[in-house]
């Protein structure tokens, strides 16, 4: 299911904007937003929870502050994450530099104690920095909030997050990219935890010359839902976006959801965007949504495009492994793997790009192969 | 000293509407140091019989036996096939995204050797093969087959011919898609690989340009699924002259 709309607008964007969460209604299956997303699962998030603790942020250069004292630029789009704001007591705060060049990552861990956690994690990437982020989620109970990026004017920023976590747990994730003149942002998403996961991505571009790449793996195995929701939103000129993920499904009962949303605005002349989904389903009985939606308010652009696929081991592939001497454990596992290689190899960071590839390998129940190169 | 005997095996190729025969009493024996080439026209069934060997899910054999050194080919499942010695180039190969000539090349000897060859001396085997082949070393790091030439995944199946030596290689049109002098790197390939290891081949062909560069011992001619005629290097050029013709006539059982 796809669409690609010039007019009528569909309007992808957020209908409501609020710190307030009295300005949204309660999500239910039969919204447009929350059809394909677990709602019973998630339902912990639609109502404030006294008890709940807060995520806490550690890191090299991470400071925790009262959420009172963070003037974030991005504004709750629905129950959970309005409330989340509303009652987060602390947040972490990432400041990189104006003109800093950091060679090594950063490496922040988001970890909670509670049963129930809000979560407010700000990033700033200062004018013409550089920089890697590395945020690891990791899920011992409930967690919903939000991951806020904001990439300056020129700066490179690049944030490799992984999340993974009990299937017990439930995450509800706003990851909302706010790109500057010229900045570039690449953002790597590993999905590989947690039970019931609706994550939101969305990026908006302040100034011309924007470039977002958005890159993401996940796993889903039975009794998880893995859902990704991005939102593309081009209002600026010249700007270029791309999104490329991919999910592998392992066994009878796992559930992912993808919705690729890109809106090129009017004014958004020059745009350059490309988005796609592919999926794996390991076994019979689990299933993948996949929807990407593309809507043009203007023709005058260099490139729009998406696609989506989802499909089983072909066969084809298999035998030809096999009848080089290959186990069908051995070829599945090479097939897999290499399903996986090229998004894995834009991240642009070995040593990350390896540790997920083992991550992946271990949760296939393959162990990887060496490589050949020394 | 192995031997590859096929005895009078008629299989089916499962279809979306529904299985159709194709093979029907094929007969041969393929010693060690001995080279076959089979030909016939297209449709024959010549692929068949290739993707019968090797165990290809989408055919069944419905009677008749093939054993390797007395071995019951058909009881083993398509990795034990090629683990066991049996070897098939094949006619369109496969590309598989994301993994690497180099890791699936390292991969695939393991399986054939028993152990995983020491890094080193497998790089070193590896150039060389490639060099032998003329193949850019380029080449190792590329998507198994994919985005490859026609004559790049010819020579890239008989790379892997070269490195696995089997007891016994079948060849499905490895002359198509190449030109000249791709016909005669890869033909002096396979021939290195059968003065090396005294292995048995068949080869399939539609043409006989091939077997100016590999001399068969024997030639059969397919048709109809199965061997119609069996003579010397001969045969193949009066197939050449005056084309199939003749053994197409023959009414299907
Ligand atoms: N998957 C399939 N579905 C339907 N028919 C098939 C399939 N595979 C093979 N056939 C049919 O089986 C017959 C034999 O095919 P095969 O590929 O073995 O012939 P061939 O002699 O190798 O031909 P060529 O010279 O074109 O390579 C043909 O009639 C072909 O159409
Ligand atoms: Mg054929």
């Amino acid at each position: 299911m796809s669409a690609i709309t010039i007019a009528p607008p569909m309007d992808l964007a957020p209908r409501v904007h609020s710190l307030d969460p009295a300005a949204f209604t309660v999500p239910t299956a039969r919204d447009e937003e929350w059809r394909f997303s677990p709602v019973d699962r998630l339902k912990q998030f639609f109502d404030a929870d006294p008890a709940a603790g807060f995520v806490t942020a550690t890191g090299n250069g991470v400071n925790v502050v009262p959420m009172s004292e963070v003037a974030s630029s991005w504004i709750p789009i629905d129950l959970a994450s309005a409330i989340a704001r509303a009652n987060v007591k602390k947040a972490g705060v990432l400041e990189i530099p104006a003109q800093a060049q950091w060679a090594e990552p950063v490496i922040v861990d988001l970890t909670t104690i509670e049963h129930n956690s809000y979560q407010h994690l700000e990033i700033v990437a200062g004018q013409f920095s550089v920089a890697t982020v590395v945020i690891r989620q990791t899920l011992t109970g409930n967690v919903s909030g939000s991951i806020v990026i904001n990439v300056g004017d020129g700066a490179h920023l690049r944030v490799i997050t992984v999340v993974e976590g009990e299937f017990s747990t439930a995450l509800a994730l706003q990851m909302p990219v706010i790109v500057g003149r010229d900045a570039t942002f690449i953002g790597a998403l590993a999905t590989l935890g947690g039970g019931a996961v609706r994550i939101q991505s969305s990026v908006q571009y302040t100034a011309p010359g924007g470039r977002a790449e958005l890159f993401g793996v996940f796993l889903s195995d039975a009794g998880q839902h893995v859902e990704h929701r991005i939102f593309v939103h081009h209002d600026q000129p010249h700007c270029v976006s791309e999104v490329i993920f991919k999910g592998a499904l392992l066994n009878p009962g796992a559930r992912s959801a993808w919705i690729g949303d890109v809106l090129v605005r009017k004014d958004a002349i020059g745009t350059e965007t490309h988005q796609s989904n592919r999926n794996l389903l390991l076994s019979e009985g689990s299933r993948a949504d996949s929807v990407p939606n593309l809507e043009l308010e203007t023709g005058d652009i260099v490139r729009a495009g998406h696609a989506s696929a989802t499909g089983r081991f072909d066969d084809e592939q298999l035998f030809y492994l096999q009848s080089r001497g290959l186990t069908l454990d051995e070829a599945r596992q090479l097939v897999v793997r290499g399903f996986f290689a090229d998004v894995l190899g834009r991240i642009g960071n070995d040593t990350w790009r390896d540790s997920l590839l083992v991550t992946i390998s271990d949760r296939l129940g393959i162990s990887p192969v060496e490589d050949t190169d020394e | 000293m192995s031997s590859l005997v096929i005895t009078d095996l008629h299989a089916q190729v499962h279809t979306d509407t529904g299985p159709k025969d194709i093979l029907r009493g094929v007969t041969l024996t393929i010693d060690s140091g001995r080279t076959h080439a089979i030909m016939g026209p297209n449709g024959s069934g010549k692929s068949t019989l290739a993707y019968v060997i090797a165990g290809h899910p989408r055919y069944t054999v419905t009677s008749g036996t093939i054993t390797l050194d007395g071995v019951d080919v058909l009881a083993m499942s398509v990795d034990e096939r090629a683990r066991a010695g049996l070897f098939l180039a094949m006619q369109y190969p496969v590309e598989v995204p994301g993994v690497s000539v180099a890791n699936f090349l390292r991969t695939a000897v393991t399986a054939a050797r028993g152990e995983a060859p020491k890094l080193r001396l497998w790089i070193k085997e590896m150039k060389e093969a490639m060099a032998d082949l003329q193949m850019d070393p380029s080449f190792a790091e590329r998507n198994l087959n994919e985005g490859f030439s026609g004559g790049e995944k010819k020579r890239l199946e008989i790379l892997q011919l070269s490195l696995l030596r089997p007891k016994i290689a079948i060849l499905d049109e490895t002359d198509s898609g190449l030109d000249v002098d791709a016909l005669r790197v890869v033909s002096e390939g396979v021939n290195r690989y059968r003065e090396a290891t005294g292995a048995g081949t068949l080869l399939i062909t539609h043409y006989t340009r091939i077997l100016r560069y590999i001399t068969p011992d024997v030639v059969h001619v397919f048709s109809d699924g199965r061997i119609v005629e069996t003579g010397g290097p001969e045969l193949a050029d009066v197939l050449e002259a005056d084309g199939y013709e003749r053994f197409t006539t023959v009414p299907s059982a």
